[in-house]
């Protein structure tokens, strides 16, 4: 029975992760087939770390993500939820209307935001009447993608946190309405309690979206020029002519480092609280 | 099929072959000559990365030019999208390409060679007429083999529009003094002197190339390329002052924008010139728009190098390394050298001109035609840097870098300091 599941596992997960932590070990260039002589010992990882100027700002911007997501939109849309939760007077229409970024293609976004951040026939110079130029300035463009970024991840958390508070016993609230709780205080000594399992989730999916940005600053610049992420970086190296699988899967594997550490942190508080 | 779409079929294909027969006096050399003794037939496959409509249109003109008259060849076409091809280049080539691909000469056509990837045509070579030395060079291995059919060209330089030039008196600009010069003088009349944009990245390269050239010359450029010379170079660094001084009269904030930007600004005159290739001119309309387009020659920087070298990227067709059809392939390859093949594209594409020499220029636009004439009298013929050079060195290291100088284009050291360091550990590789 676990075979199976088993077999899905490290076949399609383990065994490339693996391959990808060896191939950083190497030069390849992926033509051919690996030889003795490809390997290179920590060369590509003393490389990433000193000699790729775009790599630290990439570790910057990746952390500036995280918390940006972690701090604005995903609180953002967890009080979207609990407004919308309220059975307002057309809570679907607002629904939808936050929802709508998650569904839209990214080609769609990228265009979308093009029309409101392009210097010249942009929406926002145009009310404002600033010059600044969003997407091709380095200190802007970041923040720029910030917010579209958010104003994606906005309604995606919406949508599963509505869910959860849709699946919140009743009585519960009604239980700490009569024992004369505001509504603030319901909802953080009550209801958020009992919505932990969305909880987790929510701040896992955050990580994980965090972590592995990468479509809206493709899009935008392909990830250059005040926009390197550590996943374009691994894209920019690996695909195309460029063929550096080596020092690509190496920044791969810094990323997987990275990104093991919050699951093992997860790990931890999920069985600690399970006991 | 139905009989009435087969007989139109055969129909467009005879009138085609029979337009690019009247098309130029070359044909007689076009078929037959790779194979020498076997008569090549059956079914060649072949890769475009060709694939917006109008050159689309155009490749499957040729083809079927080519099939009238091949005497059973035929040619099946596998389009990809442009970007995508480029991009899996490597594992396209390493899996079960094509007999015949679309790619482009110089550094990245030799990488490939290099790894056996691409297939040995030196004997289609000693069939093709009407090609220059340089072009022949261009598509010549590090083996000393020929790996490449040369099919259209274009020059970089520096576009304008002459109707703006007349009008407001301005002349061509022989020395970089008198483009500065020049430059004052668009300034104080409203315009940007020299349109800019490097948002994709690769852009800026062609102004890179064109000031080493200048400065440095063809010899050291290509050496700088090749990763023979070092970055830290005052030589490097000198190129880098001079474009920093060139930042002051180009567009600002060009990492917010396209190429196609900066050349609609040409092509409203909001900039006056613009540093580019031929293809700028995609950007503006047929008829009289594009008729008001010129260009001249980067201007001199030091009269001991002088302007003979000139920037022209040449696109063409490679064999494959295990062809199915290697009698058809080559055959294939043998007409696509030729003026014939060649006039049906260039006529689909007016920003390029035909790579043999022998190609009937009289449908040539004036641009076309003065492009011919620049690449002719042009004395060195660099590629491309991202064609003269690695693509892994290209790509991860000179856009990042590039981008950087035009971010903050004070600390040359600095940046000249880390490209030498990351092309030691590319090259070393």
């Amino acid at each position: 029975m676990v075979a199976i599941p088993s077999i899905v596992v490290v076949g399609l997960i383990w065994l490339p992760a693996l391959s990808s932590v060896v191939l950083s070990f190497t030069r390849w260039n992926g033509i051919g087939n690996l030889s003795a002589h490809d390997f290179v010992g920590l060369t590509n990882y003393r490389n990433i770390a000193t000699n790729y100027p775009p790599f630290w700002p990439a570790m910057t911007h990746n952390l500036i993500w995280l918390l940006v997501m972690f701090f604005v939109a995903t609180p953002a849309g967890m009080f979207l939820a609990v407004l919308l939760d309220k059975e307002i007077r057309g809570t679907r229409v607002y629904q939808m209307a936050l929802y709508m970024p998650v569904v839209l293609s990214l080609a769609l976004i990228g265009f979308i935001w093009q029309l409101i951040f392009s210097q010249q026939n942009g929406l926002l110079n145009a009310v404002t009447g600033s010059t600044i130029d969003w997407f091709g300035d380095q200190r802007y463009n970041l923040w720029a993608a910030l917010v579209a970024t958010s104003w994606r991840q906005v309604g995606y958390i919406m949508l599963l946190y509505l869910a959860g508070l849709k699946a919140v016993d009743h009585s519960l609230r009604e239980a700490a309405a009569i024992d004369g709780c505001t509504e603030s205080k319901a909802f953080f000594r009550v209801i958020f309690p009992v919505m932990r399992p969305i909880n987790v989730i929510i701040l896992v999916v955050t990580f994980i979206e965090s972590l592995r940005a990468f479509d809206l600053v493709w899009i935008i610049n392909r990830g250059r020029n005040g926009l390197e992420l550590i996943a374009t970086l691994v894209t920019q190296n690996v695909v195309g002519e460029a063929s550096r699988i080596g020092f690509g899967s190496a920044l791969a594997t810094v990323m997987l480092l990275i990104s093991s550490g919050f699951i093992v942190i997860y790990l931890r508080v999920v069985m600690k609280g399970d006991r | 099929m139905s009989r009435r779409t087969m007989l139109k079929g055969t129909m467009g294909a005879a009138a085609l072959a029979a337009l690019a027969a009247c098309g130029s006096g070359s044909t007689s050399t076009s078929t037959g000559g790779a194979t020498a003794g076997s008569k090549a037939s059956g079914v060649v496959t072949f890769g475009s990365n060709q694939s917006d409509a109008v050159p689309k249109a155009a490749y499957a003109a040729f083809v079927k030019a080519y099939e009238a008259q091949s005497g059973g060849v035929t040619i099946q076409t596998n389009t990809v999208d442009h970007n995508t091809f480029q991009e899996n280049i490597n594992n396209y080539l390493q899996g079960s390409p094509d007999d015949v691909f679309t790619w482009f000469a110089g550094y990245r056509m030799r990488f490939f060679a290099e790894q056996g990837l691409a297939g040995d045509i030196s004997d289609v070579w000693k069939n093709v007429t009407g090609m220059s030395d340089g072009f022949k060079a261009a598509s010549t291995g590090t083996d000393g083999k020929q790996y490449f059919i040369p099919f259209d060209t274009y020059p970089w330089a520096v576009f304008y529009r002459p109707s703006v030039f007349k009008a407001k008196g301005y002349t061509v600009p022989k020395t970089m003094d008198d483009f500065y010069t020049l430059s004052a003088q668009i300034k104080k009349d409203g315009m940007v002197p020299l349109a800019f944009a490097d948002k994709d990245g690769w852009p800026a390269m062609g102004t890179f190339d064109q000031l080493n050239l200048r400065l440095n010359g063809y010899d050291f450029h290509i050496s700088l390329m090749a990763g023979k010379e070092s970055w830290t170079d005052q030589k490097v660094k000198n190129v880098f002052d001079a474009w920093r001084k060139l930042l002051e009269v180009s567009q600002p904030d060009s990492l917010g924008r396209t190429w196609q930007e900066a050349a609609q600004s040409l092509q409203k005159n909001e900039a006056a010139t613009y540093v580019l290739g031929m293809f700028v001119g995609q950007q503006f309309s047929a008829g009289a728009d594009r008729e008001d387009l010129d260009f001249f020659t980067f201007p001199e920087m030091d009269s001991t190098i002088g302007t003979d070298a000139i920037e022209a990227p040449i696109d063409g067709f490679m064999m494959s390394k295990k062809p199915k059809n290697e009698a058809g392939a080559k055959d294939f390859l043998t007409y696509l050298s030729t003026a014939a093949a060649q006039e049906v594209y260039v006529k689909s594409d007016p920003t390029v001109i035909a790579a043999n020499s022998k190609a009937d220029t009289s449908g040539y636009t004036a641009l076309q035609k003065k492009a011919v004439e620049f690449i002719g009298n042009a004395k060195h013929i660099s590629q491309f840097m991202d064609r003269d050079t690695r693509p892994d060195f290209a790509s991860t290291v000179m856009i990042p870098a590039i981008q950087t100088f035009i971010g903050n284009p004070k600390d040359v050291d600095g940046l000249v300091n880390s490209i030498e360091s990351q092309k030691k550990s590319i090259f070393a590789s």
